[in-house]
């Protein structure tokens, strides 16, 4: 885990802050994706029941299948595209060129930026992880993290086989944010298993190990722009953003080394270990300054080692 | 040697478990997909839809049909609905279609579900509206036809038809539907009086047969092409059946009571 050069400093470890303002700014992240969160919602929901309009447009008209800005820009959830082409249908134009303009904006941001950021579940999940880490729940069993690319899978399989987007069917995703939006049913039945599945089951049990969305978004990672910077020479090894991290695999700090970030694709960018790194050794950064500088920095504790 | 083949054991072992756990999870999900289908064969879309496994599997679940009815018409199915989990539908007991000649929910679909080549809201096909004879109050004897006053293409989806009754001196004026005609909008059964309506829009293939090619049936020939070469036939009786106001023994009800 370590990298080789010797860490002479004391490892501190992350406190909370005793002052309002502390707290705010340890708390940035999750306020500002709680606030994109629901504005994302919020948005869908004037425009469906208070008839938001921009000079005569409906603001954003659909949900998170698909919508359209303004009455202009279609967007929609490349990955229930998919699902409908493994169906052997072939979706409309508008549907299809909502599916790209929304895939090329999370290539570029990063593909889990979706599931920090935007996706409703996100709350639901996160709360059922403090509650569990508030209580001390333990693991009931253990799941490779890796399930989720089979369920993806296993998504498309279903999918030809049946003829119609089987997760799209059974999405408890869907269910939420249609029933946020469109007005409460027995959804909640559904939304409820993830939340209990979290809370008892397994920590980050529906996002990190079975969302075959988040497996979607995952395989996108690898393209995104934003990533977390990772600064070795600051770094003590203390462990707070493994702990706190929903994804704790991708913060290996070998690799972090190597390539100056956290560059796998399961990252959500959800900015906790930001926020938490007691040393300020990582960062939001851009990906393409960051690849060019790698290999200097690595370089450079390569020769700063026999010191 | 004894190691290598326990780790190949192992890796096998360890496969079957693999695909033994994403088959029981797939047959679950497949069954779950499938009972969702069949929870949507009742439902009525919206104007434009595709047959039901087409638009089963292109509709997206967006809503914005929803949202683009001037009526509220519509709605997304909410789980263990009528309907599949998030698919567009419509009760017109509860909100019938007003079949806007603009059709802004067709065109509000992005996904191809509800066909954008319908630009006649007069041909689509919601589904199709079926009398309980037993229960309408017109097929009873009284003067009702509320339904084919509602309908957006009285005369045509449904027509009155007089018949004198055997037993009695006043005639029976029957509301009658043509398949042929019938958008299955629902507005008849939205203001059918009867406590439940004696009027129903269901979905066409519950209720209509098929003749079959084997049977040349002459008067129906020019209707459903089932018997090509039969020769030209008559207009249907129900379509040349006269309107209401100029029937007879519409001036029965104004006489003083029958001896
Ligand atoms: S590495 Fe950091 S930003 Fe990425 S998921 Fe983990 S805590 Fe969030
Ligand atoms: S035709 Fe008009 S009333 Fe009927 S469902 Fe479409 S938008 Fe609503
Ligand atoms: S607008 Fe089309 S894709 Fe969206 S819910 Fe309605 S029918 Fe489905
Ligand atoms: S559903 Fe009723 S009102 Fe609508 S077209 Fe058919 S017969 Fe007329």
């Amino acid at each position: 885990m370590t990298s080789g050069h010797d860490r002479p400093r004391v490892v501190r470890h992350f406190v909370l802050p005793g002052t309002l303002r502390g707290k705010l700014h340890a708390w940035r992240f999750v306020i500002a994706r709680r606030s994109v969160q629901i504005a994302t919602l919020l948005l869908f929901f004037g425009t469906l029941h208070w008839g938001w309009k921009i000079a005569g447009r409906p603001l954003l008209a659909g949900n998170l299948s698909a919508s359209e800005l303004l009455g202009a820009i279609p967007l929609a959830d490349p990955f229930a595209v998919l699902q409908i082409l493994a169906s052997g249908h072939r979706p409309g134009r508008e549907v299809l060129t909502g599916a790209a303009i929304v895939l090329a904006v999370y290539l570029l941001l990063g593909g889990r930026v979706f599931c920090a950021w935007v996706c409703p579940m996100n709350i639901v999940t996160d709360t059922a992880t403090t509650l569990r880490e508030k209580v001390g729940v333990r693991d009931l069993f253990h799941l490779s993290p890796k399930a989720r690319y089979w369920v993806l899978a296993l998504a498309l399989a279903l999918s030809a086989s049946t003829g119609v987007a089987a997760f799209e069917w059974i999405s408890p995703i869907g269910i939420l944010h249609r029933e946020l939006v469109f007005g409460l049913g027995l959804g909640f039945i559904a939304v409820l298993g993830v939340f209990l599945f979290d809370l008892l089951v397994l920590r980050h049990g529906w996002c990190g190990h079975l969302c075959p969305l988040g497996a979607f978004w995952s395989l996108g990672g690898p393209a995104g722009q934003i990533r977390v910077a990772f600064d070795d020479a600051s770094c003590t090894r203390c462990g707070d953003c493994v702990k706190v991290c929903p994804e704790p695999a991708v913060l290996n700090f070998t690799a972090a080394a190597r390539n100056g970030m956290v560059l796998a694709g399961e990252c959500t960018n959800c900015g906790r270990c930001v926020a938490i790194c007691p040393e300020s050794s990582l960062s939001f950064g851009l990906r393409a300054r960051r690849v060019a500088a790698a290999p200097i920095a690595h370089e450079f504790t390569q020769t700063r080692e026999p010191r | 040697m004894n190691d290598s083949s326990r780790t190949r054991r192992d890796f096998l072992v360890k496969g079957a478990q693999m695909a033994g756990a994403a088959a029981s999870v797939g047959f679950i999900w497949h069954a779950l997909v499938k009972s969702e289908a069949r929870a949507s064969a009742g439902a009525l879309r919206p104007p434009g839809a595709l047959a039901e496994r087409d638009f089963a599997a292109q509709c997206i679940k967006c809503g914005q049909c929803v949202r683009a009815c001037p009526y509220g018409t519509l709605s997304l199915a909410s789980v263990a609905g009528p309907a599949a989990t998030g698919t567009p539908h419509f009760e017109p007991r509860t909100v019938p279609c007003y079949m806007c000649p603009d059709l802004p929910c067709t065109r509000a679909c992005p996904s191809g579900a509800l066909d954008p080549a319908l630009d006649d809201v007069n041909r689509a096909r919601m589904g199709l509206a079926v009398i309980d004879e037993e229960h309408c109050l017109s097929w009873q004897g009284l003067r009702c036809e509320v339904c084919y006053r509602v309908c957006p293409l009285r005369g045509k989806a449904i027509v009155i038809n007089t018949e004198s009754r055997k037993t009695s001196r006043h005639a029976v004026f029957e509301p009658m539907v043509d398949s042929e005609h019938c958008t299955g909008c629902g507005l008849c059964e939205k203001s059918c009086p009867t406590e439940l309506a004696a009027i129903r829009v269901l979905r066409p293939e519950f209720v209509q047969g098929r003749i079959g090619a084997h049977y040349r049936m002459q008067d129906k020939a020019s209707r459903s092409g089932q018997a090509a070469d039969a020769p030209a036939a008559a207009p249907s009786p129900r379509i040349a059946a006269p309107k209401p106001q100029a029937a007879p023994g519409v001036d029965y009800l104004n006489q003083a009571a029958p001896p």
